[in-house]
């Protein structure tokens, strides 16, 4: 079934892909009612990911279908079997969605505090609950002979599962905070380098005890792969360039870092799909789980034809928004808004 | 209510205000890639005003349609884990596709058209604008080949081993005779209602008196798009019900409450009773031969009866009840095929007036046309209540029951809590997008930016 191994790489490169991209997105939605004090630089911050977010998040909604098309049993036994936490999950995307919309269409100070908070607020979410479910997804829930999950809330809160949340929450916010450096000027921008170098010990210490833990929760033992050893170094040269200033070379550090640590963590749990806490015979693989061979070479042509074309024009859309931005653009009140 | 119950009105309850958002954007998003082409051809600067008005409240639906399109497919999984399970093979493919194909398309250029005024060349920049248009319409095909084949499975083989059925053609998903038809109506009816939107807030602005002058170019373009477009709709739908009456005889029949086979066949305007319990209802003006006409298109064709095809099921399926629910889908039919007439009569109204130069003073009609703006949301949610309620007790027609299809693993308490924790969100979200549209849609016009500034980009 090389097909199948074929599709569980496109679906890890589509989480990568979603976290690389909708990381710094949700990393400037936690952070930015603190790059500025005043509305000025908050929507210049906004606006830094403004005509970005969307396009970004696609990347989610084509993870989850690729997992459906690829994987039907992967998605039923996991989206069934996480119900609760996705619901919080479909919670924070919506109210974040909307509040890039909502948040300036009135000049009322309470209708965008309202609107900052549950930016905030979604923008923390998501990251957190997604990564649990990673994490749940390696660490193993019950799981019977028939593949339904049959556990309860409790199982899927084990520490390594929110320790994964925490570590992407903490990858969001140095990929995005470093991501508003490079794309702001002035005091946002001294606030953003200022807030990156806070978060940076944090992420790195995450990075540094998420990696074994997840290679020995693999079965591999404490000792990390070359992979691992990719992120973790990244971590450390992100850290070290956010404190001398290469604001250029920190981006593509902090890129790596929530790159490789998603494509490490597939690669980890590869060939599983969902390991089974009852029984390892029960596990979901992808020899287990995968759609017929027609269906899979259908959309690998799909995916061959489609694919570079995306990253084609979302690349043109970065090349066309690369300037930076200022408060002082937003300085007029209605600047921009019809 | 059971899990089953809640599950599924969990997913009529959120797919029906989806579906709020979705013709909207499909219907505005063209109406305004025209607006911005005509200002591209001219150079008339109200129609870049008009542009970016329309604009505005183009993309509040598209924010709140985004988000409720995530909760949809996050469903089939969640509620619908046996049913995701059986036939992810086929009815995953096109989703999939739906996303790199069409919704990545979608989503970057409507950033690149809303941030790119004043950073693309205008050619550019009116090629992103249609390009979310394309996007957006072509994402409903996608989807609705995913519907079609519930209604109507096609394409595919059971596995010996599993029982599932697997993918074995994926063009018989294109050419489905219920998706070609059902896709060229949901096109039509989103038109439609992107028509009746435009028409109602040109309409408001007329009868306000401000920029007459612009708000008449619009109110005239709606008009212009509303009338054939809504008799198209009215003929498409009705060549699809003959196709699902021929693949989902329960549909037809239960539209018209016929629980004997007749032929020909009248059809009832209005009719008392008719339900399970009371299977000769009054029928109040029936128009003979009508309802061979429609569901046959022969003027003496027969029309199967909800008993004989129950007895037909029984022998083929096993023992059951095969019945849909009679009364949504008598009404939802009526509903949505009498509003047809209503809009098709406004659009004739209006286009009368048009003709005799007096569409900026007719006052009754203005206040008639912000009204007709309900119209197209019942219609909608009518025609879906009809098709899906028609397809029951069937998650996939023939091939799964919906009782067998929901998750095995998820308790009624946890459908319970989630479906109010849907009902409480969507309602704040209902409130706040219908303050936002109708504040933006009373707005004046802003003034035309000076000929020598560049364009400013519409930003957050």
């Amino acid at each position: 079934m090389a097909l199948a191994t074929f599709w569980f790489i496109v679906t890890a490169a589509l989480w990568t892909g979603f976290f690389v991209l909708e990381g710094f997105d949700l990393g400037v939605g936690m952070l930015h009612t603190f790059v500025s004090r005043e509305e000025p630089g908050r929507r210049a911050a906004i606006n830094t990911i403004g005509p970005l977010w969307d396009g970004n998040e696609v990347w989610l909604i084509v993870a989850a279908a690729a997992m459906f098309a690829a994987f039907p049993a992967w998605y039923a036994t996991m989206f069934s079997g996480f119900y609760p936490a996705l619901i919080l999950l479909l919670v924070g995307l919506i109210v974040r969605g909307v509040s890039f919309e909502f948040r300036g269409k009135s000049d009322s100070p309470r209708w965008i505090r309202t609107w900052d908070a549950l930016l905030t607020t979604g923008s923390l979410l998501v990251p957190l609950l997604i990564g649990i479910a990673l994490g749940d997804l390696l660490h193993g829930v019950p799981i019977d002979q028939s593949q339904e999950f049959t556990g309860g809330l409790g199982d899927l809160f084990s520490g390594y599962a929110v320790f994964a949340g925490i570590t992407l929450v903490l990858l969001c916010l140095l990929h995005g905070a470093t991501f508003i450096t490079l794309k702001t000027t002035g005091e946002v921008h001294d606030r953003a380098l200022w807030l990156a170098r806070r978060i940076a010990p944090f992420t790195i210490l995450a990075v540094l005890v998420f990696q074994p833990w997840t290679h020995s929760v693999a079965g591999g033992g404490v000792l990390p792969d070359v992979l691992e050893l990719v992120t973790m170094l990244a971590a450390l040269a992100a850290g070290w360039l956010l404190a001398e200033r290469h604001e250029g070379w920190a981006f593509v550090a902090t890129t790596v870092v929530i790159g490789t640590t998603i494509l490490s963590f597939f690669a980890d749990l590869y060939p599983r799909l969902m390991v089974s806490s009852t029984n390892p015979a029960f596990d979901l693989t992808v020899h287990n789980s995968a759609s017929g061979a027609y269906a899979l070479k259908v959309m690998s042509v799909v995916a061959i034809v489609f694919f570079p074309l995306v990253l084609a024009y979302q690349g043109w859309t970065y090349h066309v928004f690369r300037l930076r931005i200022s408060a002082e653009q937003f300085d007029v009140p209605e600047a921009g808004r019809d | 209510m059971s899990q089953l119950d809640l599950a599924r009105l969990q997913f009529a309850m959120t797919s029906i205000y989806h579906f709020l958002f979705v013709p909207v954007t499909i219907g505005l998003g063209f109406l305004t890639a025209l607006l911005q082409t005509g200002w591209h051809r001219t150079g008339r600067p109200e129609l870049l005003q008009l542009t970016r008005f329309f604009g505005t409240l183009l993309v509040i639906g598209i924010a709140v349609g985004v988000v409720t399109g995530l909760v949809q497919e996050f469903q089939f999984g969640m509620d619908w884990s046996a049913y995701s399970r059986t036939v992810g093979d086929v009815f995953g493919a096109p989703l999939a596709m739906e996303g790199l194909a069409a919704f990545f398309l979608e989503s970057t250029f409507l950033g690149l058209w809303l941030f790119g005024w004043d950073r693309l060349p205008p050619r550019v920049h009116l090629a992103t604008i249609w390009l979310v248009a394309v996007g957006g319409a072509l994402s409903a095909a996608f989807i609705m080949a995913a519907n079609s084949w519930m209604q109507h499975p096609v394409g595919y083989t059971v596995d010996p081993a599993t029982g599932r059925p697997q993918l074995n053609d994926v063009w018989k998903l294109f050419t489905n005779p219920v998706f070609l038809r059902g896709y060229l109506h949901v096109i039509l009816a989103s038109l439609v209602t992107g028509a009746l939107v435009m028409l109602a807030v040109s309409a408001w602005q007329l009868r306000k008196g401000s920029a007459p002058l612009a708000f008449h170019a619009t109110a005239r373009l709606a008009l212009v798009v509303l009338v054939p477009v809504i008799l198209a709709a009215m003929l498409v739908g009705s060549e699809l019900g003959v196709t699902e009456g021929k693949y989902q005889p329960m549909k037809i029949a239960g539209a018209e409450a016929q629980w004997d086979t007749c032929q020909p066949c009248s059809f009832s305007l209005f009719q008392i009773s008719g339900g399970k319990n009371d299977m000769t209802p009054t029928q109040i003006i029936a128009v003979p031969h009508l309802l061979s006409l429609l569901a046959t298109n022969h003027w003496n064709g027969q029309v199967l009866g909800l008993n004989a095809v129950q007895a037909q099921y029984e022998q083929q399926y096993g023992p059951g009840n095969y019945i849909p629910n009679i009364f949504i889908q008598y009404w939802s039919m009526r509903v949505m095929a009498y509003l047809a007439v209503v809009v098709l009569l406004i659009g004739l109204w209006g286009l009368w007036l048009l003709w005799r130069k007096r569409l900026s003073g007719a006052h009754r009609f203005h206040r008639v046309a912000v009204w007709a703006v309900v119209l197209p949301f019942l219609m909608n949610t009518a025609g879906w209540l009809l098709t899906e309620n028609g397809r029951q007790p069937w998650i996939v027609q023939g091939l799964q029951l919906t009782a067998d299809g929901v998750s095995p693993s998820v308790s009624t308490a946890t459908v319970a809590t989630s479906l109010v924790v849907f009902l409480l969100l969507y309602a704040a979200l209902a409130v706040v997008a219908l303050v936002l549209l109708t504040r933006y849609a009373r707005k004046e016009l802003p003034p035309p930016p000076a000929a020598d500034t560049p364009i400013p980009a519409l930003t957050y």
